[in-house]
């Protein structure tokens, strides 16, 4: 019988940890695809960020350095500069890369490390609960803006992938989102793409992927679905932003 | 080789580099800049990393990465910056990540001054981070011993899988003194079984800084607790000077102990009866010098530090158990203790009227 789909071997055969309808999921596959195609996974070290993310940790079938908050970019500078032959990159959510770590993951992107950042946006923190997150968009509500995000008090989502896009250094930085299949298949080719940059040399390579919390969100699976469609591409929008020939 | 005229902080970078040190990171803060400076001249040439992160934090968790790939790694500060990098140092410490850590310490709290001072006694050997961990805590007292043990540290680092402080002060620092580099280590400790390297030929590894469940993490806690024991067993230093038949012991660290040497042996010579107990490493205490003494011939201790309050009689108080009364004489700001204070301050207290 010909084999037409399995799962990636840069993933265990453990059962997901996450959420009815979480996308983290599709976003871990994703990553280890890449790797399994590129003949990487061996020669990989993930850099793990905190809260969601972080349950990844018996996911990865490969090594890996958990950080604290926000110092995932850091860290994955220390172990690229010691290892530069190792393929290294970090999975980092919104609170962890850009709130208490906006200053780390701009000075790596800036020092143009030959690693990659798979950033996970899904507009909330999910593991504290559902609070307000740098990226949550204007009027969304949370545990910490229970009337809606109001931008006079807590100004506006940050716009990752365009800030990091306006830097020299970095050599790729794209934003897809993970709401379809077929923006499912642009994710997948454009973390490719991502992850071909550092194994070519060529510097910092960074993907913004548009999530969803059903759990924090308050929202059936589908409904969370829509709701990238319908709130979170319209100000967060798709594409690829630099890309280093 | 022959000896070198040469400034403590260089002295330290040097020593660094010798004990096989081949990523730094580090951020600038007064009085020990010379370190990162030196750093950058001269780690590129050697082939090893230099990186000026943007932030102590950032630094320290630099070090984090290139610890958990196998190599040796310090990074060095001040006071305002040891607060930042203390999240770094918990996260090495619950990682089981070996790094040193040099703190050229100056005055605090907050800014304070940027002049020599003893101000981290605390810090460093109490709760150089969150949740609950040690480190060896090394105090030079002067740049011989400051290359030394930081040469040395790196050796503790790995042997433990643990973070290990040098606490010079700024003095130390700044001072030129001739010493003796040592050679350049060429054998160093396997990390192969460890490492998180990538996972060819052999099973993935997972760096682990916390544990899925309680029992799992209890144990962990109860093993490193045997490690912090097993120091006061075994890696104790201490300079004893003249204690055997002292009727005053003087105490201090660094700088201060030096000071205070000076001032043992002008009172000596004067026929008081003094000797000084130094202690090298602040982790693990010397508590034992302190017990040893007989409180029938000693009459009491004169503890000198560059700070207010004085911070290290509390555990000089820990060891004599209330049974020697310990007296404090501490300058702060930048001002040194000078032997003729403490001189007089001995004589205060052999005359009944100390901590007056």
């Amino acid at each position: 019988m010909q084999k037409i789909y399995a799962k990636p071997e840069s993933l265990n055969k453990v059962s997901s940890p996450y959420c009815p309808g979480c996308l983290h999921g599709v976003a871990q596959k994703l990553m280890a695809q890449a790797l399994d195609s590129l003949g990487l996974r061996e020669k990989s070290i993930i850099v793990m960020g905190v809260g969601c993310v972080s349950l990844g940790r018996t996911y990865f079938n490969m090594d890996m350095v958990p950080a604290a908050h926000g110092r995932a970019p850091a860290v994955a500078t220390g172990v690229k500069r010691i290892r530069p032959d190792r393929f290294v990159f970090t999975y980092q959510g919104d609170g962890d890369l850009a709130a208490i770590g906006t200053s780390e993951i701009i000075h790596c992107a800036n020092r143009g490390e030959n690693i990659t950042t798979l950033f996970i946006n899904n507009a909330t923190y999910g593991m504290t609960g559902g609070q307000m997150a740098p990226t949550t968009l204007v009027g969304q509500t949370s545990t910490t803006t229970p009337a809606g995000r109001d931008p006079k008090t807590t100004g506006y989502p940050l716009k990752m992938a365009e800030i990091i896009a306006t830097l020299e250094a970095p050599a790729y930085v794209a934003r897809f989102a993970l709401n379809s299949p077929a923006n499912i298949l642009k994710a997948a080719k454009g973390i490719e793409t991502a992850f071909r940059m550092q194994v070519e040399n060529k510097g910092f390579s960074f993907v913004e992927l548009l999530s969803n919390c059903p759990t924090n969100w308050h929202m059936k699976p589908l409904d969370a679905l829509a709701t990238i469609e319908k709130n979170m591409i319209p100000y967060y929008p798709l594409g690829e932003f630099k890309v280093r020939k | 080789m022959g000896k070198q005229f040469i400034k403590g902080c260089e002295a330290i970078a040097e020593a660094a580099i010798r004990a096989g040190c081949t990523f730094y990171a580090g951020y600038p803060i007064t009085p020990q800049n010379e370190i990162p400076e030196y750093m950058s001249a001269r780690m590129p040439d050697l082939g090893r990393t230099f990186i000026q992160g943007e932030s102590e934090i950032a630094s320290i968790s630099m070090l984090y990465g290139a610890s958990a790939v196998g190599a040796r790694v310090m990074t060095s500060s001040s006071g305002p910056g040891m607060a930042l990098k203390a999240e770094g140092i918990s996260y090495l410490a619950s990682a089981d990540l070996p790094a040193v850590i040099v703190n050229v310490s100056r005055s605090g709290p907050g800014m304070g001054k940027i002049s020599p001072a003893q101000t981290d006694y605390w810090f460093s050997v109490k709760a150089s981070g969150h949740g609950g961990y040690k480190t060896m805590v090394f105090a030079p007292a002067n740049v011989q011993e400051a290359v030394n043990l930081t040469y040395e540290a790196f050796d503790y680092a790995d042997r433990d899988r643990n973070p290990v402080i040098v606490l010079a002060d700024g003095i130390i620092g700044a001072m030129m003194e001739s010493v003796s580099l040592p050679e350049f280590k060429t054998v160093f400790p396997d990390k192969s079984g460890w490492v998180a390297d990538g996972c060819e030929a052999r099973e993935p590894r997972i760096i682990k800084n916390s544990a899925v469940d309680n029992e799992t993490w209890e144990k962990y806690k109860i093993s490193r607790a045997g490690m912090y024991e097993s120091w006061r067993k075994n890696d104790v230093r201490v300079e004893e000077y003249l204690v055997e038949d002292a009727e005053f012991i003087l105490t201090g660290y660094g700088t201060c102990a030096r000071i205070a040497k000076t001032a043992v042996r002008e009172l000596r010579a004067e026929g008081m009866k003094v000797g000084l107990i130094r202690p090298i490493t602040l982790q693990p205490f010397p508590y034992e010098s302190y017990r040893r003494l007989d409180p029938a011939r000693v009459r009491a201790i004169l503890d000198v530090e560059m700070s207010i309050p004085v911070q290290m009689i509390e555990d000089v108080q820990l060891g004599v158990c209330n049974k020697i009364p310990v007296f404090p004489l501490g300058r702060d700001g930048g001002f040194t203790p000078l032997h003729q204070d403490i001189i007089t301050e001995m004589k205060r207290i052999s005359a009944g009227q100390g901590g007056e």
